[in-house]
């Protein structure tokens, strides 16, 4: 813990530098403190998350005085190693495909006994805040599969329809700037301000960063997960909050996935 | 022709019908007036469906109905106060569920896509770069309504084009968009320097 506060000083000076870089030289600024970022992979506040996780995995907890640890994350119950990389996928129990968030709501409601809304009262930490109980049970699951690569299932009709579901969505243009996903992601090499976006429909841009996911974000403190990601950019977006584990934050999630098909997952991984 | 026609209009429809059920299943906890930013229209669903590259006869149909949105100033005066414009381009505040109620004016953001201001190197590339626009078109006059043109509804120019429609959406009103204006095409705007 002492280390987290001097790194993300560290970081911020180099982030104020930036600016004052002359005009070429911004990329490589940029480089340099992405760089910093991943240097020492036992820095990443993210473990202390998954961690937590961890323990809240294991952890007889709720209504029904159970652990999560007879969860079936699609491997089979309690197989958290690898789960990941094969999500979101159909659930024959749920009738529906989930993401990883998604399978952790199933489970905590009918493994434990938690109702739905008190999960979800809380889905995402604010800035600076400690992860809510998701976010750390998600970057546990995710790190059990740091090292495998993304293999999305597309066997059942759901699946498929899923995709195609995410396909569409990507590129669907709404809300009061016409904004789609598209218009951000839709190229190569483009930036909002310093901020470099990644062309999520190439497969080699995707492969790079879906896998980061969830991630340590040092502008935020916190760590943050595929679905809040998802949630943000529609925020930016001017659209309302989407719900949590809803069909279209799947939808995309499986398309993302699937373009990241056979990239490394990397989770969690640092962020700016 | 019509076969074929028939044929691939059918899996789109469906496609399109599944989708808008997916929206609307996804935002239940959304406040019935934030609601219908979730609904497309006619320039969003062409747009969506053509991944923003639409056929001649639906591209010609979005430059009409944009066009004839556009609302002048009533004096005639396209050119407003670069300074006021300048803070504007800053500003990416407004619109989002957390600027309500809101604290600010709506900002411009167009430095989230554009260069402008040399000084200002933050500035994002999904738009080109503005650097000496005005300068690089002589100051013109016709250019400057171009240019009004352009921030009120760039889709009454480009179809489909990425940037939002802010005149027409009323996201910005004309008295800011003069001042975008003035900030691009005056000669004392640092755009121009």
């Amino acid at each position: 813990m002492p280390a987290r506060p001097t790194i993300v000083a560290l970081l911020l000076l180099v982030l104020a530098a930036v600016p004052v870089a002359a005009s070429d030289d911004t990329e490589k600024e940029l480089e340099k403190y992405r760089q910093m970022l991943t240097a020492d992979p036992w820095s990443n506040p993210g473990l202390l998350e998954a961690d937590r996780g961890e323990a809240l995995w294991k952890q007889v907890r709720g209504p029904n005085k159970a652990s999560l640890e007879r969860c079936d994350l699609g491997k089979g119950p309690g197989k958290v190693e690898g789960a990941f990389a094969e999500l979101p996928r159909y659930f024959k129990d749920a009738d529906r495909v989930l993401d990883l968030e998604a399978r952790l709501v199933w489970c905590m409601q009918t493994l434990q006994g938690f109702a739905r809304a008190d999960i979800l009262e809380r889905p995402y930490s604010g800035a600076n805040q400690t992860g809510t109980e998701l976010e750390a049970l998600a970057t546990y699951v995710a790190l059990k599969s740091n090292g495998a690569k993304f293999a999305p299932h597309l066997e059942h009709p759901k699946e498929r329809e899923a995709l195609a579901l995410g396909e569409a969505l990507f590129f669907r243009r709404q809300g009061p700037m016409d904004f789609a996903c598209a218009t951000c992601h839709g190229d190569t090499g483009k930036r909002i301000r310093l901020q470099a976006l990644p062309y999520l429909s190439k497969p080699e841009e995707a492969r790079a960063v879906v896998g980061e996911w969830p991630a340590y974000r040092v502008s935020q403190g916190t760590v943050m997960t595929t679905q809040h990601r998802i949630a943000d950019c529609y925020w930016q977006m001017r659209l309302p909050l989407v719900d949590y584990g809803s069909d279209v934050t799947i939808a995309l999630t499986i398309y993302l996935v699937n373009q990241a098909r056979g990239g490394d997952i990397t989770a969690p991984a640092i962020k700016r | 022709m019509v076969a074929i026609g028939v044929y691939l209009l059918i899996p789109r429809d469906e496609g399109a019908a599944l989708l808008d059920r997916a929206v609307e299943a996804s935002w239940t906890t959304a406040a019935p007036e934030w609601r219908g930013r979730l609904i497309q229209d006619e320039t969003q669903k062409a747009c969506s469906q053509y991944r923003n590259a639409p056929p001649k006869a639906a591209a010609d149909a979005i430059l009409a109905r944009e066009k004839a949105s556009i609302v002048y100033p009533a004096d005639g005066n396209l050119m407003g106060d670069w300074r006021k414009g300048q803070a504007l381009a800053q500003s990416g505040y407004g619109g989002r569920f957390t600027d309500v109620p809101p604290r600010a004016d709506n900002g411009g953001n167009c430095y989230a896509c554009h260069q402008l201001d040399a000084e200002e190197l933050s500035y994002g590339t999904l738009g080109p770069s503005l650097r000496a626009y005005g300068k690089d078109r002589k100051f013109a006059s016709a250019e400057a309504k171009a240019v009004y043109e352009r921030i009120y509804n760039p889709q009454a120019v480009i179809a489909c084009a990425n940037m939002p429609r802010l005149g027409s959406s009323r996201f910005l009103t004309v008295e800011q968009i003069k001042d975008l204006v003035a900030f691009v095409m005056s000669p004392e705007s640092p755009v121009n320097q």
